[in-house]
């Protein structure tokens, strides 16, 4: 069963609470089909997204997850919070809690203020996305996505392409695809990839080509063209060259590779338009799914007593 | 007017003494030295006795690097608060770094935080001065003027001294004066939007990294400029293996090269980050297991001459933010001594060795009138009960602020009784 109090990371998950996460979230995704999406599962409840940083998809996504699930949803934007009038993070936080929500959802540019939050408020904290630290619940969008399609997790291979040092969705996908028994390749340019980060179980290379034939999955990373120093690149056309997942790559990938992306995309830099559009890319399902995990994470966190049938 | 102190453990690395002896103070000076009991003294004369029965007596000890922050930042400490701290720590002397505001690199801000210290006369205050104009890396301080009017050392601490150029010339301009240039080792474009070391942990933090290479090359350039020029060079805060190893070598060229090490960087690694605890950011960042284990080996052998405390008083709204946010420091006099004598549990160090390095030795270097028990010396003292144990609680710091990664720590060695010239500036049985 499932009995934490917040979502900081996938690190601390353990493969049975996954398992559960997804399962629930299988059980949820029926209700964004209905003509009626609403069950009254967290009638009463309050969440508020607590966003420090711009965010379209995701926002949104656990917006729609607590409206489909009746919770009343509180949108606060980095921009209209009072933490630009130079309030302490943790007296925003303290003051939202004063409110009574059920749950916090947190987003912020900077590592480690969700679990900063969570060391000072009583509620409940999901991370939304913190820094370069971790994003957990896209990680576990993405394995639902793939457990949907293939049936199964472990065994499979996945090659994650890109800026590896300045991904949270690496972070957590790596923690939570160890846990499930996937093996985990990383593939970017040597001055993308952080230190020590093999340790954490994974494989580590520089040449996309030599990736793509053993992959069941292959996940393309959004170049963080504003968090990039100088130094790291020589430039966009050359990182497109070596990294950009084309249909001339994929020529000698697995017949039935999924491909994914965490979106948003900057078409043509990270991925060619075709392979984008192309039948293998779940680009747009894992959106789908993100609301249906999210979902579940709420249900589990505020206790998961409540019928979903009706 | 005269004080007996009986029946403790001397300890005096100056003159090699280790043994229970007996101390008589007059007017604020050591008078005598004798085994216990032995002190005799003319009939009618009472002098006040201190029972340090299970202490060690030992000189105060010297702190060459602590941040007051006064003028410009008295939120987070003044020299009052500051020096009560040291006191409360054992500390009778101490070297305040010059990042104030104003910068303390004219005369007058020298002469001003002499004047706080000496109204407060609780402890001795040893101003270091910058060692460019306002610590803009530009052009170099008076030194003269600023050693006339009391400084110790010249550092632009936190700011490294970046232009090769600048650093070549302070040190032969400082060389006229015979005082030391204290460098911050830190090659900043290395470490721009760095807040921890780089390492495994920084990468599962998603922490931006500050490589101990930033701190390896610029002991080395100073190193190579000093070898060129002459003069004398005290590395801040040596937290790298690599960095032990330059001094090492620089040393047995002979070269006139010191090095100190703040507690913290041989008691933490940078695990302690996990969890965001913004008491865990300073600079330089807690590094790895390899280097905490260069740095024992470094005490060890010498190659690390002194412990120093790099104390960084930070008002909470400072620290209670993003941790990439926070600033850079903790406080470290009131936990240096407990924190230094695990050395002595873990066989490190002789408790010997642990005082002298916060006593003889820094004053050896710095050229200070302090650090030794000899006769006719002022009596600046300390008296702690090694085997103590206690729990650091924070709360009860004598800093204005309590930013230490050691709440809750259980640790061993109290102080009991701080004394400069003979008098009581902390007793643990009055706080």
């Amino acid at each position: 069963m499932f009995n934490r109090k917040n979502i900081l990371g996938t690190k601390c998950l353990v493969e049975e609470e996954i398992t559960t996460i997804l399962d629930t979230a299988d059980s949820f995704k029926e209700i964004s089909t209905r003509p009626i999406k609403k069950v009254p599962t967290l009638r009463g409840k309050t969440i508020i997204n607590l966003f420090f940083e711009p965010s379209t998809r995701t926002r949104t996504s656990f917006e729609i997850a607590g409206k489909r699930l009746s919770a009343d949803v509180i949108n606060i934007s980095g921009s209209s919070s009072s933490t630009v009038k130079d309030e302490n993070l943790i007296d925003t936080a303290l003051n939202l809690e004063a409110m009574h929500p059920d749950i916090i959802v947190v987003r912020h540019g900077l590592s480690g203020v969700p679990e900063m939050i969570s060391q000072h408020v009583k509620c409940p904290i999901i991370n939304a996305g913190d820094g370069y630290h971790e994003h957990p619940t896209q990680a576990l969008l993405d394995l639902h996505t793939i457990r949907e399609a293939k049936g199964t997790l472990k065994g499979l291979n996945i090659t994650i392409v890109g800026d590896i040092a300045h991904s949270r969705v690496v972070r957590s996908n790596i923690y939570a695809m160890k846990t499930m028994g996937m093996n985990v390749k990383l593939i970017g340019p040597s001055t993308m990839i952080p230190l020590g980060i093999e340790k954490m179980g994974v494989s580590v290379g520089y040449d996309l080509e030599g990736a793509i034939n053993d992959a069941d999955v292959i996940m393309m990373l959004r170049l963080q063209k504003e968090r990039q120093s100088r130094y790291l690149l020589s430039s966009i056309r050359e990182y497109s060259n070596l990294y950009c997942l084309t249909s001339k790559f994929l020529e000698k990938a697995k017949e039935d590779v999924l491909i994914f992306h965490p979106g948003p995309v900057n078409r043509g830099i990270e991925i060619s338009l075709d392979v984008m559009e192309s039948e293998r890319s779940l680009i747009l399902t894992q959106v789908t799914n993100g609301v249906a995990v999210r979902m579940a994470l709420m249900y589990l966190l505020l206790g998961g007593k409540n019928d979903t049938s009706n | 007017m005269t004080l007996v102190i009986k029946n403790g453990r001397v300890i005096d690395p100056a003159n090699s003494l280790d043994e229970p002896k007996d101390l008589l103070i007059h007017k604020g000076r050591i008078k005598a030295i004798e085994s216990p009991g032995s002190i005799s003294f003319e009939a009618g004369e009472k002098p006040s006795v201190i029972d340090a029965k299970g202490c060690v007596v030992c000189p105060g000890l010297i702190d060459m690097h602590v941040h007051f922050r006064e003028p410009g930042f008295e939120y987070k400490e003044t020299i009052t608060s500051g020096c009560q701290s040291a006191a409360a720590g054992g500390f009778t002397s101490v070297a305040v770094m010059p990042n104030t505001n104003p910068v303390n690199d004219t005369r007058a801000v020298t002469e001003y935080i002499l004047s706080l210290a000496r109204a407060e006369g609780i402890i001795n205050v040893y101003p270091i001065a910058a060692i460019t104009q306002k610590l803009e890396g530009e052009r170099l301080s008076e030194m003269a003027d600023l050693k006339d009017a009391g400084a110790i050392a010249f550092s632009d601490d936190g700011r490294p001294v970046m232009n090769n150029e600048l650093m070549r010339r302070a040190f032969e301009y400082s060389k006229m004066f015979k005082l030391p240039l204290i460098q911050h080792s830190e090659m900043l474009d290395l470490t721009e939007g760095g807040c921890m070391n780089e390492g495994m942990v920084s990468t599962e933090l998603g922490l931006k990294g500050m490589p101990a290479e930033a701190e390896d090359i610029m002991v080395y350039r100073d190193i190579a400029l000093l070898e060129k020029t002459g003069g004398q060079l005290h590395v801040a805060h040596i937290s790298s293996k690599n960095s032990v190893e330059l001094v090492r070598q620089a040393k047995s060229r002979g070269l006139s090269v010191t090095c100190e090490v703040a507690p913290h960087h041989f008691t933490l690694t940078d695990e302690a980050v996990r969890g965001y605890d913004t008491n865990t950011k300073m600079s330089p960042p807690l590094r790895t297991i390899d280097d905490v284990k260069a740095i024992k080996e470094g005490l060890q052998d010498g190659t690390i001459d002194i412990i120093a405390t790099d104390h960084a008083p930070h008002d909470i709204a400072d620290k209670q933010v993003e941790y990439q946010n926070a600033c850079f420091g903790i406080v470290g006099l009131e936990t240096a001594l407990p924190l230094s004598l695990k050395l002595v549990d873990e066989k490190i160090l002789s408790i010997g060795d642990v005082i002298k390095k916060l006593t003889f030795t820094p004053a050896d270097i710095f050229n200070l009138e302090a650090g030794s028990l000899s006769l006719d010396n002022e009596a600046d003292l300390l008296i702690f009960n090694p085997n103590l144990e206690y729990s650091i609680d924070i709360s009860k710091f004598h800093s204005k602020s309590k930013n230490s990664p050691f709440d809750g720590w259980k640790v061993k060695g109290k102080v009991i009784r701080t004394l400069v010239k003979g008098k009581t500036v902390y007793s643990a049985n009055e706080n």
